[in-house]
């Protein structure tokens, strides 16, 4: 390592141009992910050695066709080129490639070339050329870009040491621009727009005056003559389409000179691989299939490791009640802190598990002709072929399926497959729903091959689609929001997954959920421990009141103490809001101790499971679901004298957890991408109030 | 008589003749159609929209209304 200042090189590109592959190339496991201020867009940032004593730092930036952002994503790359103090700005950008598809990847080099920073373009997939039959005039090329250029093949590990030559003698840059705009397309204009801002280079200039967004970081007169400038938005939006017919111009005329392509050479296996995935049938066949295969792998693959979980963090918690002094600091070290992080961790299997599938449809090019099959359809509910793949996810969990919807760049259709996300039935319900349906459903096969309990919990699922698409098509009613329906897709070339790319976005995004929800899931473990764990004064007293109550039972001292721990929680804060709501939710069939565990849910919805356990008293920590179920099962309603749990309460909190939204991180999350608290409280009052009164129907006609 | 891509059957070539600056977004254009790219239609989608059609190398799928605003001529 050197004492130099490392150089911050920025990664541009359009997306599936192997971006991504050449950031993991160039950093290795020297990357780590943040997050921008303000937003929960992902910055990955990683370090390489580019020579014995000169570092880069090089930040993966968003993949983007245009500098002209239309999402949220693509705003990251504006911004960050656009701010010279931005603690991002780069002192050399690469842009990178696709050898196949260069023409559409040259608008975008072309754009950034005119803000006139040093720019590298970087040819990706060069080990393609002779049997794609490409030949490129490499020296002509950087003559006629005024950059230099450098042929690698990121995934054969290709041209990476000629590219990183190339980012260490960055200063030796051409900064020229590319296009003259101005020249072309209204001189007079231009010059102007040059005197008002003689600071900026001019695209740059061009480029405050186009965007929809004000920014913040220009002076009070820079501001003022910007929104001057903004005000002729036809004449914007006319040059705007000039400005990109000429850039394509000037892109021709230098890619006949410079290269050449053998269209016989091409393979046709897009063609044929089109044929069979987009089929009227088959596409929907192998689509389904594909889906079958990724929830039954959720399932099978994720129970193990979800099962070491749980028993790690229950003898973790035991542990530390056993060694620590007794007192409130392990109460909240050992029922507080560690329930709450085993809470989180817990789900990093399914969802790392789902990950890795949707990292493997995206990367292979075939999750596009997914959207391609589904926009119609989709489009009937309100949303896109585009929210196909935040659905699937709500399947793991609410929290990145919500941040995948960032790419639907209809406003309208964004917004109600946010909306509808937390519908799919989510990793946190499975528990809730396996110890009921293990209560109430028998364990009788239909059919001779299916399990009843195992229906039960696909219908479970198949509410969970339905009512996410019912939503949806009514929102797109009654939703009167602004804004075009604007879509377009690549389909990009089929291609092999590579591993490593892979491994990465399964790591970064089970990073994103672990650190963005599980903040919130852990603050509300600690709290609920508070609320469990503190009352008003009968509380303090609940070993005098406790004693009075069993004087004249005699119990051993197993059952005295799991009697004790149930007294207590009853005398606590949470005992007390459990009864105060219990007049509410008595219609549904539930008593007061069902009102703590919905209480609880809120902060997730598995948490349910651990509230009932303590309140029916299982009182040691080696809990497992058999005596949790032998409990429930054993618990007597006072006003009937038959079984509480019995099928019409079991069904009604199935559908109440089906329905109801009771999830603060799923909230928070909505909150910020929506931008309004709006939102998320629609879905907590709208979501509230169907699972209320489907729990009520329900329980009203079973029983 | 006005023709747009939408009205291009499946294997069908056309030339972009007008992309109309009020409906189309800048960044259809900046994905390729542009007057005078050759765009051809290769597959419509099972429920006869969106539409997949390759134009100056890219190859995209965007839906009917949007193509029906791209007027070209046909070859």
């Amino acid at each position: 390592m050197s004492n130099n200042k490392p150089i911050k090189v920025a990664l541009i590109g359009n997306p599936n141009t192997g971006k991504t592959s050449l950031f993991n190339q160039l950093t290795g496991l020297n990357q780590k992910v943040g997050n921008y201020p303000g937003v929960t867009v992902d910055k990955k940032i990683g370090v390489s050695q580019l020579s014995k004593n000169v570092v880069a730092s090089i930040i993966d930036l968003p993949g983007t066709y245009s500098i002209n952002p239309t999402s949220l994503d693509e705003n990251i790359v504006l911004k960050t080129l656009l701010h010279t103090d931005h603690e991002d700005f780069p002192d050399v950008i690469v842009v990178v490639a696709d050898i196949e598809n260069i023409k559409r990847n040259l608008l975008l080099f072309s754009q950034i070339k005119d803000l006139q920073i040093p720019t590298i373009l970087a040819l990706n997939m060069a080990d393609q050329m002779d049997k794609k039959g490409i030949k490129i005039d490499i020296a002509l090329l950087k003559k006629e870009l005024k950059s230099e250029v450098v042929l690698i093949s990121a995934r054969k590990k290709q041209g990476i040491e000629s590219l990183k030559k190339a980012i260490a003698n960055y200063k030796k840059s051409n900064i020229e621009a590319l296009a003259n705009i101005s020249e072309r397309i209204d001189a007079a204009y231009f010059k102007s727009v040059k005197q008002k801002f003689p600071d900026f280079p001019l695209y740059k200039s061009w480029l405050y005056i186009t965007q929809v967004e004000d920014f913040a970081d220009l002076s009070d007169v820079q501001k003022s003559k910007i929104k001057e400038c903004k005000k002729d938005k036809e004449k914007i939006k006319k040059y705007q389409h000039k400005e990109t017919i000429y850039r394509y111009q000037q892109i021709n005329n230098i890619l006949t000179k410079t290269y050449h392509i053998d269209r016989s050479k091409g393979t046709d296996l897009r063609a044929k691989l089109d044929k069979v995935l987009t089929h009227k049938i088959w596409g929907y066949v192998i689509f389904a299939l594909i889906l079958i295969v990724i929830f039954q792998s959720i399932f099978d693959w994720a129970s193990a490791p979800m099962d070491w979980i749980d028993e790690f963090f229950a003898n973790l918690g035991a542990k530390v009640k056993e060694l620590l002094p007794a007192g409130k600091l392990t109460s909240l070290l050992a029922e507080g802190i560690i329930p709450g992080i085993s809470g989180i961790v817990i789900f990093i299997p399914q969802i790392a598990i789902l990950f890795l599938f949707v990292a493997v449809l995206e990367e292979t090019g075939y999750m596009s002709r997914v959207v391609f099959l589904m926009d119609k359809i989709m489009r009937r509910f309100g949303m896109s072929g585009k929210s196909v793949v935040p659905l699937i996810s709500g399947t793991a969990c609410a929290i990145p399926a919500i941040m995948a919807a960032r790419n639907i760049s209809g406003w309208k259709e964004r917004l109600i497959t946010i909306l509808v996300v937390p519908f799919t039935t989510c990793s946190a319900r499975l528990p809730v729903y396996a110890i009921i349906i293990a209560l109430i459903i028998p364990q009788k096969r239909v059919l001779g091959i299916f399990g009843l309990q195992g229906l039960t919990l696909l219908a479970l699922y198949f509410i969970g689609f339905a009512s996410s698409l019912l939503a949806g098509y009514i929102l797109n009613r009654v939703l009167k929001v602004k804004g075009s329906s604007f879509f377009v897709i690549e389909m990009p070339n089929y291609k092999l997954p590579s591993v490593k790319n892979i491994f990465f976005t399964v790591v970064e995004k089970t990073k994103a959920f672990v650190f963005g929800a599980g903040k919130i899931i852990l603050a509300i473990s600690i709290i609920l421990w508070f609320l469990v764990s503190h009352g008003p004064k009968k509380f303090d007293d609940a070993e005098i009141g406790f004693k009075s109550k069993v004087e004249k039972v005699s119990l051993d001292p197993e059952e005295y103490n799991a009697q004790f721990a149930s007294y207590k929680l009853e005398q606590s804060y949470i005992g007390v809001m459990g009864k105060a709501i219990e007049p509410v939710i008595k219609p549904l069939g539930y008593d007061w101790k069902i009102g703590i565990a919905l209480i609880a849910s809120f902060a997730a919805r598995e948490v349910f499971v651990g509230t009932l356990a303590t309140i029916y008293s299982v009182g040691n920590d080696d809990e497992n679901n058999s005596t949790i179920k032998q409990r429930m099962a054993a618990e007597i309603n006072p006003e009937t004298g038959k079984p509480l749990f019995n099928f019409p309460v079991g069904m009604s909190l199935l559908i109440f957890y089906a329905f109801a939204m009771q999830c603060v991180s799923t909230l928070a999350i909505v909150k910020r991408e929506t931008n309004s608290w709006k939102w998320p409280l629609l879905q907590l009052f709208g979501m509230g109030v169907l699972a209320y009164v489907a729990a009520l129907l329900t329980y009203t006609i079973l029983v | 008589m006005d023709i747009s891509i939408a009205n291009l059957k499946v294997g069908e070539h056309g030339v972009i003749r007008e992309v109309s600056l009020k409906n189309i977004p800048l960044t259809l254009l900046e994905m390729g159609c542009l007057p005078g790219a050759e765009v051809e239609l290769i597959q419509i989608a099972p429920l006869k929209d969106p539409l997949y059609i390759r134009v100056n190398g890219s190859h995209l799928a965007i839906r009917k209304e949007t193509a029906s605003k791209i007027l070209i001529t046909k070859q």
